[in-house]
C-alpha cells in the first residue's frame, strides 16, 4: 500500500503495472505469523521487545506482528514508526522527503529491537534506519524482518527475518501490502 | 572640419537608396564631395575613383541629431569619453550629439566648455557640448550664460536634477530670454522623489521597491511652465515620461507658450514591469513607466505633440550598477539602439519589441495602452523626430548657422545616415562601441540600424562598421 | 524571451569532490512566496511537521545534511532570525559560517557581489541572506551557483516569516478541529478572515504573508491608514480599510505589524499617540473578535505601541509559538532545499554523463535513475520514481 502511495504521489509518480501475484494475502499472513513465532523464539522474555516499522510500507507489518504476538503470546509489544528521510546517504540524488511522522513510544535503551520493513534492496534504507535508531537509545539488539528480500544489496546487511526470498531484476517493481505481493513494473503515465 | 578644397577628389556616392528629408521623399543617388553634398538625382554614374556605398533598400537621411547625451568626458573616462560616445553615436547613425554638461567638473565655465567642444573636433560625430544653469549644478547661483553663449553653447540644463529653486528658476529664465539660448530643464522634484528607485505604482507596490511618483515630473514641468510664460523665455522639456505631463505640454503649446519637449526611445519601449527582475540595468530616471504612460509617450510622439526624441545615453561602469537596485546609479546606454528600437515603437508599432505578444506578459491595465500601436507614424515623422527637429532645438540647425539636419540638396554639408529599417542584429553590449554595457536590450533582437553614417563628406561608418 | 537579467550561467562546476550538482544542475531558492505556490507551501508545512518530532528530541539533531555549508549574509542588524537559521542549519548538521556585512552604499570596499562570490568559492551551499534592500536574493542567485534563502530583502518578502505564520496558525487551527496537522492538512485556512493591521506598505511580512494566506484560501483585510498602505492595491488579492474597529468583528486572526521607525513610517502619521488611538490592539479591540479570536505579531513587539502589553500577554496572543516554530520552518526551508534531491534537470545531467561513459563514480542506483530518465526523454521529466524498497 505505501510503495503504491509513495510511487504514485507527484513528483515521483507511475503507473504500476503488476506482471503477477507473489504472496497471496493469506500467504503474507502466513508469513507474518511465522516471523512473529520465530521473533518470540529468539527473544527472551517479550517484555523488552520493540517493534518499529519503517515508514511507510513496513509499518502496517509492524503493527500487523504485534497483534499476532498478541494473540500467540499474550503479550503487548509496543509498536514504533520511524521515517529515515533525515538519516539517508543519497540525499541530493533523488527526491528525499519525510514522508510521515516518525514515533516511537518508548526510549530504546536496554530494549530489544526489531526494525520491520516491506521489501529489502540495497540496504541503504536500514543503514539510515540504525542511525536513526541510535538517536532514540541504545538498544541492547536490534535484527531485522522484512516481508521480501529482492536481492541486489548494496551494504553488508542481512534480514534476520524474510517472509520469502524474491529474484528480481532492478527494474522491476515489488508491491507489499496486507493483502498480498505483486511483482511488476511502473510505467511512466 | 573637412576642407573641401584638399578632398575634392574624395568622392563618394550613395547609390540605390530613398533619400527622405523635411521635404519629402524620393528615389535618388546622392553624391558627396569635400563635406558637401554635390549632386541629388535619380541615376548617377559613379564618378572615375569616387567610393560607392550601396544604398539598396535604405532610406538616405540627414544625419541624427542626440539632444541628450552623456558622455562622461571629463571625469569619467572609464564610463565613457567623448571619442567612445561620438563613435557610439556615428553607429547609431547620429552626426551630431549634445554632450550634458554634468561631467565632473561640471560645465559651467567657457573653458570647459571650449576643452570639451576641442576634444570633439577628431571624433566621429559632431559634438555640442550643453552647459549648466547653475554653478556646479548646486542650484544656488547662475552660471555665466552669456560667456557660455558667445563659445557656441545654446542648451543650458543641469540635467541629472532639476533646479530646484523656483525663484532661482525664475531669474535663470529672465537672462536667458535675453540671449540665442534655451533652458533645458530635467523635471523631478527632489523632495517628492526622495528616496524611489522606480515609478512608483503597482509594480513598485508589490515589489516593494520605494517608488517616484509621476507627480515628481508633473510638478515641475508645470511650474516651468508657468515661469516660461512668465518670463516668455525658451523651455525644453527634458526626458518626459509621464502622461499627465503630456497633457500639460499639450496645454501649454495650445496657450502658445515656448516650449519643446523630448522623449527617450527607453520611455517608448519599456515599462515598469521591468524591475520585476530587480536588475539595476532598467534603473534610470526618470523611471520606466507605466503602459499608459507609455502609450502616451508614444501617442505624443504620433501626434506631433512631442518635438524630438533624445538618446539620454547614461553610460556607467559595471562597479556602479551592480549593486543593490537602491544603490545602483540610475541611466541606460542608448545612442547604438535608438533608431531601432523607435522605429519599432513608433512607426512599427510594436507592442513588445522581442516579438512578444505581450508588453510584460500581463492582462493589467485594460486597453489603448503601448500594445495597441494604433498610432503610427511614417518614416519621415520618425526622422523628423531625431533629425531635423532636434536640430533646431540644439542651434545646429542650417537656418540657425549649423550644419545638421537640413534638406539633401546641392550645396548643402554632407552630414547624413543611410538606415536600413529591415536589418535584423540582436543587441550585444560586448560588442558596443560604448565603453560601458548597461543596455536594457541586450540579448533582444532588433530590426532597422543605421548602415552608413557621413560626416562632413567622411563615411565614418560603412555596412555597420565604424571607420575610425 | 530574451530576458536580459538572466546571465545564463550555464556550467558552474564547483568542482567539490562531495558536489552531487553536475554543471546545469538548477538550484532550488526561495526568493518569494510566489515561487511556492499552494502546493510548496504544503510541502513545507509537511515537512516542517517532521522537524516538530526531532524538535521535542533529547538530541534534537538529524543527519540530514551533513557536508553541507549555509552561510548566513546579515547587512541587517537582526539577531533573532539568523540565531533561527543557524540553530536550523545546525540541526541538520550542516557546517555554518557567519557573515556580517553593512548595507549601506556609504561603506565603500568589497561590493556584495564579490562578497558573495568569495564566500561561494569557500564551497557553500546555501547562502541566507537579509539585505535593507529589495531585490538582493535575487540578484544574489544570478551572482552564484547557491541555493539562496531570502531572509528579507527591504520592504519586498520575508517568506520564511510567512511560513512559520502559516505553521503556527496550523497547529491552532488543527488543535482546535482535534486533529493532528498531518490529518488537518490546511484545511482551516479555508475562508479563515485575517486582518492584517499596520505599516503595510514598508512591510516585507506582509507581502509575503498575503501570498501565503491568499495560497491557502484565506481572506486578507489590510487595515492602516492610506499613508501605511501600499500605493497601489491593484495587484494585491486583499481587501482594504481604514477602521479596525470596524474590521474586528469579521475577524478570525489579528496580525498586527510592527510599525518600522527606521523606515520611516512613525513621519507618515501625525503622532504616535493618534496611532495608538486609531490602531493600536488593544484588550478592548481584541474582545470585538469574539472569544475565538487569535493574535499574532512577527515580533519584535513595541509594547504600548502597535500591541498592548496586555493583549501580548493573552493565550490568544500566538507570538510565543510563533517564536518556536522559527527553527523548525526554517529546518524544513534549509532541507527543502538541500535535501530533497535532484531537480529533473540533475537527473537529466546524470543521465547525459552516464552516456558519456563516465560510469565509475555511478552506483546501480544513478544507473537505474538514469535510465528512467532517459526512456522518458521528451516528458517533462517531473515524474521521476524511486526503486522499491532500499
Amino acid at each position: 500500500m505505501a510503495e503504491r502511495e509513495r510511487r504514485l504521489t507527484p513528483p515521483r509518480g507511475g503507473v504500476f503495472v503488476p506482471r503477477g501475484q507473489v504472496l497471496s494475502a493469506e500467504d503474507v499472513h502466513r508469513a507474518l505469523t511465522r516471523i512473529a513465532h520465530e521473533i518470540a523464539e529468539h527473544t527472551r522474555g517479550l517484555a523488552d521487545l520493540v517493534l518499529v516499522g519503517l515508514q511507510t510500507g513496513g509499518v502496517p507489518l509492524a503493527f500487523k506482528l504485534a497483534s499476532i504476538l498478541e494473540e500467540v503470546e499474550g503479550e503487548v509489544v509496543p509498536v514504533g514508526t520511524l521515517d529515515v528521510a533525515f538519516y539517508r546517504d543519497d540525499i541530493g540524488l533523488r527526491p528525499v522527503l519525510p514522508e510521515a511522522a516518525t514515533e516511537i513510544p518508548v526510549d530504546l535503551t536496554g530494549k530489544s529491537v526489531v526494525l520491520v520493513d516491506d521489501v529489502l534492496f540495497s540496504g541503504r534504507t536500514v543503514r539510515a534506519a540504525l542511525n536513526a535508531l541510535s538517536d532514540y537509545g541504545r538498544a541492547t539488539n536490534v535484527r531485522l524482518a522484512v516481508m521480501i528480500d529482492r536481492g541486489h544489496r548494496e551494504l553488508p546487511i542481512r534480514p534476520d527475518y524474510v517472509g520469502k526470498n524474491l529474484p528480481t531484476r532492478p527494474d522491476e517493481q515489488v508491491d507489499v501490502s496486507l493483502d498480498g505481493v505483486l511483482l511488476g513494473e511502473v510505467v511512466k503515465r | 572640419m573637412a576642407d573641401p578644397a584638399v578632398a575634392t577628389g574624395d568622392q563618394t556616392l550613395i547609390r540605390g537608396g530613398v533619400v527622405v528629408d523635411e521635404t519629402g521623399e524620393r528615389r535618388a543617388d546622392v553624391l558627396v564631395a569635400g563635406g558637401t553634398v554635390v549632386a541629388v538625382a535619380e541615376a548617377i554614374d559613379v564618378p572615375r575613383g569616387a567610393r560607392v556605398l550601396d544604398a539598396g533598400g535604405c532610406i538616405v537621411a540627414p544625419g541624427l541629431v542626440d539632444l541628450h547625451a552623456h558622455l562622461r568626458e571629463p571625469g569619467d573616462e572609464e564610463a565613457e569619453c567623448i571619442e567612445s560616445g561620438a563613435r557610439a553615436a556615428a553607429l547609431g547613425g547620429y552626426t551630431a550629439v549634445v554632450a550634458m554638461p554634468n561631467t565632473e567638473p561640471p560645465v559651467d565655465s567657457a573653458a570647459l566648455a571650449m576643452e570639451i567642444l576641442a576634444l570633439g573636433e577628431a571624433a566621429p560625430c559632431r559634438i555640442s557640448v550643453a552647459g549648466c544653469i547653475t554653478m556646479g549644478r548646486a542650484g544656488e547661483r547662475l552660471v555665466p550664460m552669456a560667456e557660455l553663449a558667445a563659445v557656441g553653447v545654446r542648451i543650458f540644463t543641469d540635467d541629472g536634477a532639476g533646479v530646484q529653486d523656483p525663484d532661482l528658476m525664475r531669474r535663470a529664465f529672465e537672462y536667458a530670454g535675453d540671449l540665442p539660448v534655451t533652458l533645458g530643464e530635467h523635471c523631478e522634484d527632489s523632495r517628492l522623489a526622495a528616496g524611489g528607485h522606480m515609478n512608483e505604482g503597482v509594480a513598485s507596490s508589490r515589489l516593494g521597491i520605494p517608488g517616484i511618483p509621476a507627480g515628481a515630473e508633473e510638478v515641475m514641468v508645470a511650474r516651468d511652465l508657468i515661469l516660461a510664460r512668465m518670463t516668455g523665455a525658451r523651455l525644453h522639456l527634458m526626458h518626459l515620461s509621464s502622461a499627465g505631463s503630456f497633457e500639460l505640454l499639450a496645454a501649454a503649446k495650445a496657450a502658445g507658450i515656448a516650449v519643446t519637449a523630448e522623449v527617450t526611445p527607453h520611455h517608448l519601449s519599456l515599462t515598469d514591469e521591468a524591475l520585476e527582475s530587480y536588475d539595476p540595468v532598467f534603473k534610470v530616471n526618470p523611471p520606466l513607466r507605466s503602459r499608459q504612460d507609455v502609450a502616451a509617450a508614444r501617442a505624443g510622439c504620433a501626434s506631433g505633440l512631442v518635438d524630438a526624441l533624445a538618446t539620454d545615453h547614461a553610460p556607467h561602469r559595471s562597479e556602479t550598477k551592480d549593486l543593490p537596485l537602491d544603490q545602483a546609479s540610475p541611466g541606460m546606454i542608448g545612442l547604438e539602439t535608438a533608431f531601432a528600437v523607435a522605429l519599432g515603437a513608433l512607426v512599427r508599432g510594436e507592442p513588445d519589441l522581442r516579438g512578444e505578444p505581450d508588453l510584460g506578459g500581463d492582462s493589467r491595465g485594460g486597453s489603448g495602452e503601448a500594445g495597441s500601436g494604433r498610432e503610427h507614424l511614417g518614416v519621415a515623422s520618425l526622422l523628423a523626430l531625431m533629425s531635423w527637429r532636434p536640430a533646431r532645438i540644439a542651434g545646429l540647425s542650417q537656418d540657425r548657422g549649423g550644419d545638421q539636419g537640413g534638406p539633401i540638396m546641392a550645396g548643402r554639408p554632407a552630414n547624413l545616415c543611410v538606415l536600413d529599417t529591415e536589418h535584423t542584429w540582436v543587441v550585444d553590449p560586448s560588442a558596443m562601441a560604448s565603453r560601458s554595457r548597461n543596455t536594457p536590450y541586450a540579448g533582444w533582437t532588433l530590426r532597422g540600424r543605421a548602415r552608413h553614417t557621413i560626416l562632413a563628406g567622411e563615411p565614418v561608418v560603412v555596412d555597420f562598421e565604424a571607420q575610425r | 524571451m530574451a530576458d536580459p537579467a538572466d546571465p545564463g550561467h550555464s556550467c558552474h562546476c564547483s568542482g567539490r569532490a562531495d558536489h552531487v550538482a553536475t554543471p546545469g544542475q538548477a538550484r532550488r531558492h526561495l526568493l518569494s512566496v510566489s515561487d511556492l505556490g499552494r502546493q510548496g507551501i504544503e510541502e513545507l508545512l509537511s515537512i516542517s511537521d517532521a522537524f516538530v518530532e526531532v524538535q521535542q528530541r533529547a538530541i534534537p539533531k538529524v543527519p540530514a545534511l551533513r557536508g553541507k555549508t549555509v552561510a548566513t549574509l546579515f547587512a541587517e542588524d537582526s539577531t533573532r532570525t539568523r540565531l533561527s537559521f543557524e540553530t536550523a542549519a545546525r540541526r541538520l548538521s550542516a557546517d555554518v559560517l557567519t557573515y556580517g556585512i553593512s548595507g549601506s552604499s556609504a561603506s565603500k570596499g568589497e561590493s556584495l557581489r564579490d562578497t558573495l562570490e568569495t564566500l561561494a568559492a569557500m564551497g557553500v551551499d546555501a547562502f541566507v541572506i537579509r539585505h535593507p534592500s529589495a531585490g538582493v536574493p535575487l540578484q544574489a542567485s544570478r551572482w552564484v551557483d547557491a541555493s539562496i534563502v531570502n531572509a528579507g530583502d527591504g520592504a519586498h518578502e520575508h517568506p520564511t516569516q510567512a511560513l512559520l505564520d502559516c505553521a503556527t496558525l496550523r497547529q491552532v487551527l488543527a488543535e482546535r478541529a482535534g486533529e493532528s496537522t498531518a490529518e488537518h492538512g490546511v484545511a482551516g485556512f479555508e475562508g479563515l478572515r485575517v486582518t492584517i493591521v499596520g505599516d503595510v506598505r514598508h512591510s516585507r511580512v506582509a507581502r509575503s504573508l498575503v501570498m501565503a494566506l491568499h495560497a491557502l484560501g484565506a481572506r486578507v483585510t489590510l487595515v492602516a491608514p492610506s499613508s501605511l498602505l501600499p500605493v497601489s492595491l491593484d495587484s494585491w488579492p486583499v481587501t482594504a480599510s481604514h477602521d479596525l474597529d470596524e474590521a474586528l468583528p469579521s475577524s478570525d486572526v489579528c496580525y498586527v505589524l510592527r510599525l518600522q521607525a527606521e523606515r520611516g513610517s512613525s513621519a507618515r502619521v501625525p503622532s504616535k499617540a493618534e496611532y495608538v488611538a486609531r490602531y493600536g490592539l488593544s484588550a478592548r479591540r481584541v474582545a470585538r473578535m469574539g472569544p475565538d479570536g487569535l493574535v499574532m505579531h512577527p515580533g519584535p513587539m513595541v509594547r504600548g505601541l502597535e500591541i498592548s502589553s496586555e493583549v501580548a500577554a493573552m493565550d490568544r496572543c500566538l507570538v510565543r509559538r510563533q517564536v518556536a516554530n522559527g527553527v523548525t520552518t526554517r529546518m524544513a526551508v534549509l532541507f527543502w532545499l538541500l535535501a530533497s534531491g535532484p531537480s529533473p534537470s540533475t537527473v537529466a545531467s546524470h543521465a547525459s554523463a552516464l552516456l558519456a561513459g563516465d560510469l565509475d563514480s555511478f552506483t546501480p542506483r544513478d544507473l537505474e535513475a538514469a535510465s528512467v530518465e532517459r526512456a522518458d526523454a521528451g516528458g517533462t521529466g517531473d515524474e521521476v520514481m524511486e526503486p522499491v524498497g532500499g
